[in-house]
């Protein structure tokens, strides 16, 4: 702060013009660096943080009470792994199944038909609005409630097929038809989401180009809607992987109920614990990829380019010195007209 | 084209010289939304190859006219025959009967539509918006439906952007990809309501002159919007329209410049 403010240049504006406005006065003195501002704390927070987690992590690995050596022996015991593949099946049948029912409710719940509207209300007011673990738990004892199921004309005496509630209701399709209409109770409620979601001129679009309702809503309102459904479909997915644990207490043998049955037997509580996170964790990691490549593939069209993914990363640093391929088009959206 | 709303006389329907039966016909159509009437008893003719323009203020009825002509707006009485085709309805007895999704479906693909949003499919590149129809409902073989949408493109100058997505191209390459894509099947008659309403100023002129390019090809076409200079220029009819009757008809030099009606006049002070 020397200099006084260097003199006004010589006017260049035109006659006429207002004072004070077009280019200001220039000076060698503006030409300046400008120096963002430090920030010490971000380094002394991540210091402090770095403390607690080795402290942690030393208590944690030097703790004489944990069996290591178990936990790497029982992480690959074939009761463990019978549990894991069951697990992963339960989740797929009910996720499967219930995404299915749910757009069945949902559809219901947008028909213009009030009957099928307060049904499919009903359905996840019910369903919605009780524990998971209450359920699960009486689906457990259909049994007692019919002793023999049928499928025939209601109110009739025609029946096609019947056949005894314990036998056709094991423990394992107990479990799965409590998490499937559960789950159907909320995914509903996501699939309506995303169908509220898509604009309705597109409906008029299609309409107007001759399409069917049904072909509209398979090409052009669906793959829409996919966009808002797929991330909470994930979400629900992972959540469905960890509720399989629920049914421990009608006796499923998911991968925890094995853990506790084997450590009922040795008392290596915390280490089938670990076991059993360990698995949960490994299959929910797994689970999000599919998750990302869907995400992508229904994300086409909303962000303007899509960043490569891991693998086209890796294949381009492989293949960055032959030709590549046709690169996307650039987004000049509106210069080149 | 000065031989408008002489449609109560009952001319024979047997087609007594192709030109004199119009390719459009409004018939003394009604439409309420609950309490409110929004079409009183509307009539029009739009001869083949000819561009009508309907003006009038928001809430006139214009736009849902438009939309009552592929049935994308159900009617609640008279009638709208396209190409002979009662549209939407199928005459039982004195009354008419509404058809089922299927069969209105089957006749809005001769019937294209561009709107004021443009309603691009976001998910789809221009090319694949341009092809679906054609390749999906009408069961054209891809090749061949590729092909005709680049030229289309090309029509609508827009050669150089096939697999760009609507979200990567403006407002006015959108409409022009709207528009490409509604004559993929190849209509006989074009919906235009507000095509260049949603547009920025220095886009407007694109639209219109693939608007003008295609009326002087000889395609039908009704076309509601508020550029008085376009209704001119380019229209054989100009309707105007307020509180859902058509308040007068005609010529563009003697509904836009010589009103007879003190309505027309001040709709036309307030957009000029």
């Amino acid at each position: 702060m020397t200099t006084a403010p260097a003199a006004p240049a010589a006017p260049s504006t035109a006659p006429g013009a207002a004072p004070g406005f077009g280019a200001a006065p220039e000076s060698t003195d503006d030409d300046v660096r400008a120096i963002p501002l430090r920030r010490p704390w971000r380094w002394i927070s991540a210091a402090v943080v770095l403390v607690f987690v080795a402290g942690f992590a030393y208590s944690v690995f030097t703790n004489p009470n944990i069996d290591f050596a178990a936990i790497g022996q029982f992480l690959v015991d074939p009761r463990i792994i019978d549990g894991v593949w069951l697990t992963l099946l339960i989740t797929f049948i009910a996720m499967v199944v219930s995404t299915v029912l749910a757009i069945v409710i949902a559809a219901m719940r947008l028909s213009s038909n009030p009957v099928l509207t307060s049904v499919a209300w009903f359905y996840v007011w019910a369903f919605r609005g009780t524990p998971l673990l209450v359920q699960i738990v009486l689906w457990g004892y259909l049994g007692l409630l019919y002793e023999k199921l049928s499928i025939g004309i209601p109110f009739t005496d025609i029946v096609f097929w019947q056949a005894d509630t314990n036998l056709l209701i094991t423990a394992m399709v107990a479990g799965i038809l409590a998490l499937t209409l559960n789950q159907a109770a909320y995914s509903s409620e996501i699939v309506r989401a995303g169908m509220i979601s898509v604009d309705e001129g597109q409906r008029e679009a299609a309409y107007s180009l001759g399409m069917s309702p049904l072909y509209t809503f398979r090409r052009v309102l669906l793959p829409q809607a996919m966009r808002v459904i797929i991330p909470p479909m994930g979400n629900e997915t992972i959540s469905m992987l960890k509720n399989t644990s629920l049914l421990s207490v009608i006796a499923v043998l998911e991968i925890y109920t094995q853990a506790t049955v084997i450590s009922s037997q040795n008392l290596k509580q915390v280490e089938l614990l670990i076991v059993a996170s360990i698995w949960y964790l490994v299959m929910t990691s797994i689970l999000s990829i599919p998750q990302y490549y869907l995400e992508r593939r229904y994300g086409r069209g909303t962000s303007r380019n899509l960043p490569p993914t891991p693998f086209q990363r890796l294949r381009q640093a492989f293949a960055s010195r032959r030709p590549g391929p046709e690169p996307a088009p650039e987004t000049k959206a509106v210069s080149a007209a | 084209m000065n031989t408008l709303n002489t449609l109560t006389t009952t001319k024979p329907i047997e087609d007594a010289a192709a030109e004199a039966r119009p390719l459009v016909e409004i018939r003394r159509v009604r439409k309420s939304f609950g309490a409110h009437q929004v079409l009183r008893d509307v009539s029009l003719a739009v001869p083949a190859g000819t561009v009508t323009v309907l003006l009038g203020p928001s809430g006139s009825g214009k736009s849902t006219l438009l939309g009552c002509v592929n049935h994308l707006e159900s009617i609640d009485g008279g009638r709208i025959i396209v190409d002979g085709e009662l549209i939407g309805y199928r005459q039982a007895g004195h009354d008419i009967h509404e058809m089922t999704p299927k069969q209105i479906a089957r006749q809005r693909r001769d019937i294209g539509m561009v709107f004021q949003k443009f309603n691009l499919f976001p998910h789809m590149t221009a090319l694949e918006n341009i092809t679906e129809a054609p390749v999906g409902i009408a069961g054209a073989p891809r090749a061949k439906a590729k092909a005709r949408a680049l030229e289309l493109l090309d029509r609508v100058g827009l050669a150089d952007f096939a697999k760009h997505y609507p979200a990567q191209l403006s407002g006015g390459q959108q409409q022009r990809v709207a528009i490409a894509r509604a004559l993929a099947m190849d209509p006989k008659l074009m919906l235009f309501d507000e095509p260049t309403s949603a547009l920025d100023p220095e886009l407007v002129g694109d639209v219109l002159d693939v608007m003008r390019e295609l009326a002087n090809e000889g395609m039908t076409m009704i076309v509601v919007t508020h550029e008085i200079g376009f209704a001119r220029g380019v229209a054989d009819q100009v309707v105007f329209m307020d509180g859902g009757v058509v308040v007068e008809a005609g010529r563009p030099e003697d509904v836009i410049d010589r009103p007879q009606r003190q309505r027309t006049r001040d709709f036309l002070e307030s957009v000029r």
